[in-house]
């Protein structure tokens, strides 16, 4: 018998009992399913959820393999300075990769593992299908944390994360944070000094501390922060040599992966572009506020300020965040005005976080998970004004 | 004077099996059913008996609410069987044919010369009533509220549907006749929505609009909107034209006529092409030795708004067209992840039908994915023509939230209005579902 008649025979055997999600999760992972439809329209398109958090985390595969080369070289080059020097020809090495493969699977495999056990529990506990949405909560994950995270603690914040976060709710589609960035913000709150300062964005850099030829591995936030000068190139910023959480240093990989989701349709342009305007425009008046001397360098918010607009753009989690966490549809504004706001409010206030938070210089993520919580607020408006329309319309007739 | 439609939000989804404009005269079939679930919201009161002989015309059951709305045997014969349902719900009314038809005769009439009450006792009378529906709720008109205006849509947009110039081709005079009489109405204007040069462009009497644009422009409902969108309050009916071919020949000759031209469509017929039936005919008559029908759906209606129907139901009241497709109950490998050049999609997704827009597709009947909770967004807009919040209204009408569906628009759409949002729906919604029980329980509470 095949193996399609054999996993169609244990369906049939284990529907209605308790095991039939989980069973189901499996079965329609390799087969979809043989469903037809009544009632309703009698064909449907091609697509499906899991279609499309399959594209999601296709546009996310270039910044993980990324990621893992840049976790290798950030190790060697903050061991070796002079491999900065000629970036290329030291960056894609077995050595790098090798690095990655030890340190940033096991992240993955981790926030997978860990995340798909909790939703399968829940699943037969509540009787609902696993649903697809933490295919892509748990390969965001491993990209936005510090490569040095240690495993159990990310195993935490995951359970955290995909119970208070998305669970208690009711699964994917009734959440009202994104997951993956609750997850990211539980480790932050509970683990802080794992989380930021110069010794987490590069692998080791704990054990390296008062060696004579180890560099810092501060962020180019953390550097500006502290008014400090920074080495890397703009070039390096724009294609992510620098440290920086996993996958998130590539702003030109976040690009190409943006165009991709655009051009599949499955990512909001509108938010992807208005995040940006936000974050440009917030930029701007820092930059104003610079250039009409309003503050001067020895302000502890000089050096942010003082950063170019556009730099501030490619630094940071700003982009990754745009790309793929603003444009989360569940807890994003659903109505297409109100992705507009919501997007431009989240690059504007990321940029302000940045700038007057110099304990933490970066302000991505909580202004996604500000804006989450304001979003269904932004939609009542926008959809109000339509609700209003109406009610004009039937006075203009009536009277 | 006309009013141009133009619309650009909406998919046309084309499929194998388009009618060739031939036309067999398909022969009487043996025996006929009225199901009263075409009627949606009409709770039958049986007048027919089993055993007792009917002629065309004659009255079968009427309405509950409303005694004056009458519905009538199609043909002329035996009544062999009334099936019902759970709690002795009429589910159909059988009825076998005479070998030759014979018509109640309801009598000529000038239709210039009568006034809006004569009109309205001879479409009670006759059984003509069902045919003009209403909005708000898209169900059979309540004759007691006067509509601010009567649409007409002489444009078919959906999916492999009947080509309305075709299968009404040569009635012009029976289609003024009706129109000269339903104007009568309604204090306001009648609408016709016409596609490029059609035949219907010189009916007179009526505002006559030009449609063009992706399906749904040929829907009712989005004319509606386009032209003058429903307030709270106010009622507007709507009439098919060749339903209005009905009511014409009824005027002018005196007879019942409920024979029509349908279209058989889709891949599982060997020949697609156009039939004359009788409304409630067999469907195994009328696809006799031209269907496949080796795990095929047949759909009395179009893809996307059809009811599913056996090779032993009967085709629907208000259908002029049967659609065959395959079913789709097989598993897929990797079904999901894999790219898909033989379906439809609205994203692109690894799918490629964006490559290759005139390319008619082959669809089943498989869902191609579960059911899931609403996700994506920004999706159904793209193919929602109307001023209206599509995903807002479906979960106001999901929880049933009466201020919100009003609101956000629920006294505009009819289920069908909905049919594009839920063929793209990733999360596989039922959405024409979730609108008609929202509909109905607005209806009920609402009025």
């Amino acid at each position: 018998m095949s193996l399609k008649q054999n996993l169609h025979n244990l369906k049939e055997k284990y529907k209605g009992t308790k095991m039939a999600p989980a069973f189901n999760a499996i079965h329609t992972f390799l087969y979809l399913p043989n469903e037809v439809t009544h009632g309703g329209t009698h064909i449907k398109a091609a697509d499906d959820l899991k279609r499309t958090m399959n594209i999601v985390i296709m546009a996310l595969i270039p910044c993980l393999l990324f990621g893992m080369f840049n976790a290798g070289y950030q190790h060697y080059a903050a061991i070796d300075g002079s491999l900065r020097d000629n970036v290329l020809a030291n960056f894609f090495t077995w050595d790098n990769l090798w690095i990655g493969i030890i340190k940033v699977l096991p992240l993955v495999i981790v926030s997978y593992g860990v995340g798909l056990i909790v939703e399968f529990i829940f699943a037969v506990i509540k009787g609902h299908e696993v649903e697809e949405g933490y295919l892509v909560t748990g390969m965001l994950v491993p990209l936005i944390v510090p490569i040095d995270t240690p495993l159990w603690m990310l195993a935490v914040a995951v359970v955290f994360g995909v119970v208070i976060g998305k669970e208690v709710f009711g699964g994917t589609g009734m959440n009202i944070l994104n997951p993956a960035l609750t997850i990211r913000a539980f480790l932050f709150f509970a683990y802080p000094t794992w989380m930021s300062g110069d010794k987490v964005w590069v692998y080791d850099a704990v054990n390296r501390t008062g060696t004579a030829d180890a560099i810092s591995g501060e962020t180019i936030l953390g550097s500006y922060a502290q008014n400090q000068e920074v080495i890397y190139s703009n070039w390096d910023k724009f294609f992510g040599f620098i440290p920086g959480s996993v996958g998130e240093t590539s702003t030109f990989l976040i690009l190409l992966g943006a165009a991709f989701l655009i051009f599949t349709k499955i990512g909001s342009w509108r938010i992807i572009v208005s995040t940006f305007i936000g974050a440009a425009v917030m930029g701007l008046i820092f930059n104003g506020i610079v250039n009409a001397n309003i503050i001067t360098d020895s302000s502890k918010f000089y050096g942010l300020m003082n950063t170019n607009w556009w730099e501030h753009l490619m630094i940071g989690g700003l982009a990754f965040g745009a790309v793929y966490m603003a444009t989360d549809p569940v807890t994003g504004s659903q109505t297409n005005k109100g992705k507009w706001i919501y997007g431009f409010l989240i690059g504007f206030i990321s940029i302000m976080i940045r700038v007057f938070n110099p304990a933490y210089p970066e302000g991505v993520f909580l202004a996604i998970l500000l804006m989450n919580v304001f979003a269904p607020t932004i939609d009542h408006y926008v959809v109000q004004g339509n609700v209003k329309k109406r009610l004009n319309r039937a006075k203009v007739k009536t009277a | 004077m006309s009013k141009d439609i133009r619309i650009k939000k909406g998919l046309d989804i084309k499929l194998v099996g388009v009618a060739e404009k031939t036309t067999t005269n398909s022969s009487l079939s043996s025996v006929y059913a009225i199901k009263p679930e075409d009627f949606h919201g009409i709770t039958p009161k049986l007048v027919a008996k089993e055993g007792a002989e009917v002629k065309a015309g004659d009255t079968l059951f009427y309405s509950k609410s409303d005694e004056r709305i009458l519905f009538p045997s199609p043909v002329s014969g035996k009544v062999t069987e009334v099936i019902r349902g759970a709690r002795r719900r009429v589910m159909a009314v059988k009825i076998a044919a005479d070998a030759t038809q014979v018509h109640t005769d309801f009598g000529v009439k000038d239709a210039a010369k009568m006034s809006a009450e004569e009109v309205k006792n001879h479409l009670f009378t006759s059984g003509c009533w069902p045919f003009i529906k209403q909005r708000p709720y898209d169900v059979v008109a309540n004759p007691n509220q006067a509509p601010k205006a009567i649409f007409i849509s002489a444009y078919a947009s959906a999916p492999l549907a009947a080509d309305l110039e075709y299968t009404l081709a040569g009635k012009e005079a029976e289609l003024q006749t009706a129109i000269t009489a339903i104007s009568k109405l309604t204090e306001g204007k009648v609408h016709v929505s016409v596609g490029a040069n059609s035949m219907f462009a010189n009916l007179s009497g009526v505002e006559i609009h030009k449609v063009s644009g992706p399906h749904p422009s040929g829907n009712v409902g989005t004319q509606i909107a386009m032209i003058d969108p429903i307030n709270k309050g106010e009622v507007v009916w709507v009439v098919t034209p060749q339903d209005l071919v009905v009511i014409g020949e009824l005027l002018l000759t005196g007879k019942l006529n409920l024979q029509r031209t349908i279209a058989l469509t889709g891949s599982q017929f060997e020949k697609p092409q156009y039939i004359t039936a009788i409304a409630g005919a067999s469907i195994s008559d009328v696809t006799a030795s031209n269907l496949d029908n080796d795990n095929t759906r047949i759909i009395s209606g179009n893809v996307l708004s059809g009811k599913q129907v056996d090779i032993d139901g009967f085709l629907g009241y208000y259908d002029n067209q049967i659609t065959a497709i395959p079913e789709g109950d097989d598993y897929e490998f990797f079904g999901w992840n894999k790219p898909v050049f033989d379906k439809i999609s609205a994203s692109r997704a690894l799918t490629f039908s964006w490559l290759t827009p005139n390319k008619k597709y082959d669809l089943d009947t498989n869902t191609n994915g579960e059911h899931r909770a609403f996700v994506v967004t920004g999706s159904y807009e793209n193919v929602f023509p109307l001023d209206i919040y599509p995903m807002q209204l479906l979960k106001a009408f999901m929880i049933k939230d009466l201020d919100e569906m009003e609101a956000l628009g629920g006294y505009e759409v009819a289920p069908e209005d909905f049919a594009l949002t839920e063929f793209i729906c990733v999360s596989k919604q039922p959405h024409q579902k979730i609108i008609r029980e929202g509909l109905d329980l607005m209806r009920q509470e609402l009025g």
